[in-house]
């Protein structure tokens, strides 16, 4: 099992998770990401939600007020799914 | 001024395998004539140099070149992959191409810990400039349709140039490569490889699924991307830029796929179109991981020389990428098909 501060655990798979609710997830791939920043929208999977955001150009105002800790001004790369 | 050599007899084995596609040039016809055996003359490397780097007559004598190394096209013998003159006339090509995409793409830099970074850090709310922001705001049916067309040049043999690296790396590098590539193929499943799960995806779209289907409505923006890992994937000297162009697919995939499958289901898409992008914001949340620590850290550990390769891989990609999304959102800002045929409903 791998920690890391800002990212998930890594679990080598096959692995079940029992939640609050006592119901379980289970995930048969060869390493598991398991979420710690509790903002996965795949709970108890991660889904990167736990990366640092940076701002929007400026073009338009952003409704969704989340924080602005990151002043890197990179472009934003759409990859191709892999 | 050359002429392929030995077409004598015929390819035994073309089931399969998808039309050539309609030329879009006198580069791209003179190949494609000597491919199906009607035309004797290749162009010159000369001409090569004088084409679009970014081009469409360019990028579909590559594409059509590199489609002899996957699934080849019926009717072509299929001895012409590696026919010494062809080749030629690829290497010119890639030659243009390459030197196009470091002028215009690279920084020259070698900062690998500082371009996989940029790639981790997402946008609040909406910058304008993605495509897949664009399409979970406000895309439309038709446009996720197209976008699915274009992508399915790529999606419909997903993780397929990415092998080509393979019998490159060593140790930790191999290992983590070849863990991503199996999840990539299904994990010894036929239903869960990611090329089967885009064909139901395009299905759920009503899109033709047979491999190469739309080839011919691809702009050169989206031929361009697929010939980038063609490119980094059939040449060894460049196993630097494959991994890097490997680790910007996994790591920008997971919260692009996230977008996508918000954008599919708005427009109500099937359940096929759904599962393919969520499989890929999990499966990416680990693949990224694996692939920044192990397949990275552990190719600069064997091989601290290619840490340039590795970032003009990440700065390629992310520049043809942006060409690519670029020229789908000013087509469909102004309500237009963003594809050389429109798609028939």
């Amino acid at each position: 099992m791998v920690l890391n501060r800002e990212g998930p655990v890594l679990v080598e798979g096959p692995v079940e998770v029992v939640g609050d609710d006592g119901t379980t997830a289970r995930s048969d791939r060869f390493l598991v990401a398991i979420c710690t920043c509790r903002r996965s929208r795949a709970y108890p999977w991660c889904d990167t939600s736990h990366r640092r955001r940076k701002p929007a150009e400026p073009r338009e105002s952003r409704p969704d007020g989340r924080s602005r800790q990151n002043q890197n001004h990179d472009q934003d790369q759409e990859g191709e799914e892999a | 001024m050359t002429t392929a050599t030995n077409r004598s007899t015929p390819a035994p084995h073309d089931t399969g395998s998808p039309a050539l596609p309609a030329a879009r040039g006198p580069l791209s016809e003179s190949v494609i004539g000597v491919l199906v055996g009607s035309g004797l003359r290749l162009p010159d490397a000369a001409a090569i140099r004088r084409a679009d780097p970014y081009g469409d007559d360019l990028h579909l004598l590559l594409y059509v070149l590199y489609e002899l190394h996957y699934r080849g096209f019926a009717g072509v013998d299929e001895r012409l992959e590696w026919d010494p003159a062809l080749l030629g006339v690829r290497g010119a090509a890639e030659d243009l191409f390459l030197d196009a995409v470091r002028r215009d793409g690279g920084s020259g830099g070698d900062d690998v810990a500082g371009a996989v970074d940029a790639l981790q850090l997402e946008p609040v709310g909406d910058d304008g400039h993605g495509v897949s922001h664009h399409l979970q705001r406000e895309g439309e049916l038709w446009q996720l349709r197209e976008y699915a067309a274009v992508r399915s040049l790529y999606h419909l043999k997903e993780a397929d140039p990415h092998l080509w690296v393979v019998p490159r790396l060593r140790g930790r590098a191999k290992a983590a490569m070849v863990a991503v590539e199996f999840d990539e193929f299904g994990a010894g499943r036929a239903e869960d490889v990611h090329a089967r799960l885009f064909a139901d995806l395009m299905g759920d779209l009503g899109l033709d699924a047979r491999y190469g289907h739309y080839l011919d409505a691809a702009p050169a923006q989206a031929l361009a991307t697929v010939n980038l890992m063609s490119l980094f994937g059939l040449h060894r000297r460049l196993r630097g830029a494959l991994v890097g162009h490997f680790a910007t697919v996994e790591i920008t995939s997971s919260p692009g796929s996230r977008r996508l499958a918000d954008a599919l289901r708005r427009a109500g898409a099937g359940p096929a179109a759904q599962r393919f992008y969520d499989e890929h914001v999990e499966a990416d949340a680990v693949h990224e991981q694996v692939v920044r620590h192990e397949v990275i850290g552990g190719l600069l550990e064997d091989e601290p020389g290619l840490a340039a390769d590795i970032v003009l891989g990440i700065e390629a990609t992310g520049h043809l990428e942006d060409r690519l999304g670029d020229h789908l959102l000013a087509a469909w800002r102004e309500g237009r098909s963003a594809l050389r045929t429109p798609l028939v409903l």
